[in-house]
């Protein structure tokens, strides 16, 4: 049998269930590069918070020498569309990210987020309803996805009916940022994947169209409507921005809630205490951004220049891979790391990223799953899982499960 | 130290600690957390339970939180006695007492001083003494203050420019209020930042409205029949009426209670070893007497080991800890107080922070962003390594600039980095006022040195 690179391994679907052995290996050598050309991959706590800190490493796809080589890099950013803040560094990062948490958080819009709180618990009410007299239910499709797709919809200002549409011009978008995709590119696949970003540009360009003309109180207006000291952003930046925040607004979050219920279902001790104490669920959530955070992997990050990292240079142009869910349990910086305690003192986590790209929406869906967890835990009656461990999403990168089957006795009102 | 003492003192000592402020409570704490179950006193001359000053010059002036919560969060149970209100008056080394303002005597086995800094005053009392004439480091004067500037004066005149000064002017000009800032040096900030920075300072405030005067000093401030005061004359030969003066002239440091104590205590602090151990004035160390927070002044390794006085929230926090453990245990297992100095302010919208010792620093280089849109991370250098970092508006980069400054990396800053402007490329002086001349002081201050710790990896110099 020939030798299977660590990194390979990873991406590996078949281990998608529990990499958390593979990180442990991958943690023995800090910094692993495999093959020429491959990546850099990083995968303990405090080298992953320094390069995230890095000014010398970027989040621009043109600096990767090798860009050329990942037409799927290119296509994520086309489709008619300049790249998102995401993709961007210093002064352009800084200046549309400025712009769009102006619309979305302080000092401008405080209690943007925090006024959902009410429309949020109706929304998850609404939901666990709807279970009806079903006692086995998909999380993920009956709960999970449903509830941040209504939430960011709102927030955005974008019709929840037309959720069928976007969703399949979502789909490909988020296979894009799977390194199996990546690492095999079909060029018709990638095709596809600018179409589908074109598709999505188009609709939501109807929608800001709209707002232009009739402004509502909703994100999109306030991004049109954005004319503070920074200037405004143009038309593309616009579009490109609300892409941004509605596959980031609302596919993190799936994950985050799902993870989120197979953990404390396979942690019943907890479960029980929040559901006695909903106050209980900001620690659970922190300690699940740690655990189980659904950003597994930061893949697109490069060098401008050669950079040292213990006694290793990373090369001008090189790829660079930063595991957070390896660095989230790194025993050199947790204490019993491979332990889900939402008690530890030390309740931090690379869950959000870190840094200037360090989670825009992170706000939104820390409440979310707040809200989502111990709303789940009051009312399902005896929650237990029907499979252990449930089938998993193909991505390595956003990883959660594709269904959580759960089955209860019944619902508490 | 025999075993057999730290031991007994763990389980039945008693541990005084002087200054109920944020070192003091985070060092019991701390106490504590390790295991320490004697009697634990803490003594504070303000009648409060210790709380978080950052917000006196901020949200508090703003009337946006209110001086009475701003209570410092307990990270664990202290039970601890308080004796809040009441000065410590006097130390006896030798009997192990502290003298209170009561007349009353608290022993101990070990004692922490952690009493801090307080505003320094005008210095001719009977001026200082005009109604309207305000300072700001208590919560008390912080309610005095906001009272004030609700009623809405007519001008608020701030004497000098330094963080505190400069956050008062940025809440006045938020609530509307004419103000008027008087500093002796070239610029606001100079002391702590040097005079580059200061330009962007300057116009920082000069284009948020207010009325910044440089190169003067305040002569005379004047009053009206009632005792109120009513003008503030300069040294250019100007003079400015306003109904409300904040003196923000840095502070003095809390050792006055120990003069003639015999410890190596004085103007700039109390001297300590790198454990938080005070000095005596021979130079010797005491072994049950430690030192935490503004009032101590400590050698750190990577500054040349030259004594640090800091005036951080940060610092506070961690040589409390540190001094806390150290104090309950064996001489091999205490560690050293390393922490890397840093601070952060806001005023008129912009976020400033620091790393590292920056008036250390002759030149500067601005490696990312620009001084011209206010938005920047500017590189200190002394002797050819880096020794500070300081950001406007670009907190999230700091963290950078704090490892290079612990790897003693080289100065001139020669790698790219993203956000590099061609002013950038070359190092400027820094632009710190020479020492000998007063300014309202920095709030760093360095002086001395001592020989290497054994315990720490002595890098040779590059030169």
């Amino acid at each position: 049998m020939t030798h299977t690179s660590l990194f390979r391994q990873i991406t590996d679907f078949a281990n998608r269930a529990d990499p958390y052995p593979l990180y442990e290996e991958l943690r023995k050598t800090p910094v692993l590069h495999e093959e020429e050309g491959g990546p850099y991959v990083f995968s303990s706590y405090y080298d992953i918070e320094a390069l995230l800190h890095d000014p010398r490493v970027s989040s621009d796809s043109a600096n990767l020498a090798a860009a050329g080589e990942d037409p799927l890099a290119q296509g994520e950013e086309t489709g008619g569309l300049p790249p998102s803040f995401l993709r961007l560094d210093p002064p352009e990062h800084d200046r549309l990210r400025r712009i769009a948490n102006s619309a979305f958080g302080p000092p401008h819009r405080p209690r943007r987020v925090d006024d959902l709180r009410g429309d949020m618990a109706a929304t998850v009410k609404g939901l666990i309803d709807g279970f009806g007299q079903a006692r086995q239910i998909d999380l993920v499709d009956q709960f999970a996805y449903p509830f941040p797709v209504t939430v960011i919809c709102r927030l955005l200002g974008v019709p929840r009916e037309d959720e069928p549409r976007f969703r399949s011009w979502v789909d490909p978008l988020v296979a894009t940022l799977d390194p199996e995709t990546r690492q095999n590119p079909d060029p018709e696949f990638a095709k596809q994947a600018q179409e589908a970003r074109m598709q999505l540009g188009m609709y939501l360009a109807g929608l800001v169209e709209q707002r232009t003309k009739e402004p509502q109180d909703d994100l999109l207006s306030d991004l049109v409507d954005s004319r503070g000291p920074e200037g405004a952003m143009t038309m593309m930046e616009v579009l490109s921005t609300a892409v941004l925040l509605l596959i980031a607004g609302h596919e993190t979050t799936v994950n985050l809630i799902t993870n989120g219920m197979l953990t404390l279902l396979r942690h019943p001790d907890v479960l029980q205490r929040l559901r006695q104490d909903p106050g209980l669920s900001v620690r659970v959530v922190e300690e699940l951004l740690r655990y189980e955070p659904p950003v597994q992997i930061v893949p697109q990050r490069t060098t401008i220049t050669d950079i040292e990292v213990r006694g290793v240079t990373i090369p001008k142009g090189a790829r660079v891979w930063l595991v957070l869910a390896a660095g989230n349990r790194d025993p050199e910086r947790f204490k019993d790391p491979q332990r889900f305690d939402p008690d530890r003192e030390d309740l931090q986590h690379l869950g959000f990223g870190s840094g200037i790209h360090s989670c825009f929406g992170a706000p939104l869906a820390r409440l979310e799953t707040q809200i989502a967890l111990s709303e789940l835990a009051r009312r399902l009656e005896n929650p237990r899982l029907a499979e252990d461990p449930p089938p998993y999403r193909q991505n390595a990168v956003l990883r959660g499960p594709r269904h959580l089957n759960i089955v209860f006795d019944g619902l508490r009102p | 130290m025999s075993a057999d003492y730290v031991e007994w003192l763990r389980r039945e000592g008693r541990i005084v600690i002087v200054g109920a402020s944020l070192a003091g409570l985070r060092a019991a704490e701390t106490l504590r957390a390790e295991g320490f179950a004697g009697e634990l006193t803490l003594i504070g001359d303000e009648p409060y339970e210790p709380y978080d000053r950052p917000p006196l010059s901020k949200s508090v002036l703003l009337g946006k939180a209110s001086p009475r919560h701003t209570e410092l969060p307990h990270r664990r149970e202290t039970d601890a006695k308080w004796r809040l209100g009441v000065a410590a008056t006097g130390l006896d080394l030798t009997a192990k007492r502290v003298r209170l303002a009561d007349g009353d005597e608290v022993e101990y086995d070990r004692l922490l001083i952690a009493t801090g800094v307080r505003a320094r005053p005008w210095p001719k009392e009977d001026e200082a003494r005009l109604d309207g004439v305000c300072l700001l480091r208590t919560r008390d004067d912080a309610s005095d203050l906001c009272r004030r500037l609700k009623a809405g004066p007519r001008r608020v005149f701030v004497i000098g420019a330094g963080f505190a000064g400069s956050e008062i002017a940025s809440a006045c000009r938020e609530m509307g209020l004419a103000v008027t800032v008087a500093e002796r040096a070239g610029a606001p900030l100079v002391g702590a930042l040097g005079g580059v920075i200061g330009a962007v300072a300057a116009d920082l405030q000069t284009e948020n409205g207010v009325d910044l005067r440089t190169h003067v000093t305040v002569t005379a401030l004047e009053g009206d029949a009632v005792g109120r005061v009513r003008a503030v004359h300069l040294s250019d030969e100007s003079v400015v009426e306003a109904d409300v003066v904040v003196v923000s002239l840095g502070s003095q440091r809390n050792t006055d209670w120990l003069a003639g104590s015999g410890l190596g205590a004085g103007p700039r602090g109390v001297a300590c070893d790198a454990g938080c151990r005070a000095f005596d004035f021979r130079g010797i160390v005491t072994d049950d007497v430690f030192v935490a927070g503004d009032v101590a002044r400590s050698p750190h390794a990577l500054f040349g080991y030259q004594f640090l006085s800091l005036e951080h929230w940060g610092n506070a926090v961690a040589q409390a800890e540190t001094a806390a453990h150290n104090m309950i245990c064996r001489g091999a297992e205490r560690r050293p107080h390393l922490w890397m100095p840093a601070f952060w302010s806001s005023m008129f919208g912009v976020n400033i922070k620091s790393v590292g010792v920056p008036p250390m620093g002759e030149q500067l280089m601005i490696t990312q962003g620009s001084l011209a849109e206010r938005r920047f991370v500017g590189v200190y250098g002394h002797q050819g390594r880096v020794v500070a970092a300081v950001s406007f508006d670009n907190t999230r980069w700091l963290e950078f600039y704090a490892r290079q400054i612990e790897r003693g990396a080289p100065f001139p800053v020669e790698f790219p980095t993203m956000d590099r402007r061609p002013e950038g490329r070359q190092p400027v002086a820094a632009d710190f006022p020479d020492p000998s001349l007063p300014t309202h002081g920095p709030t760093v201050t360095l002086s001395g040195y001592s020989p290497a710790d054994q315990q720490l990896v002595f890098h040779p110099a590059r030169h």
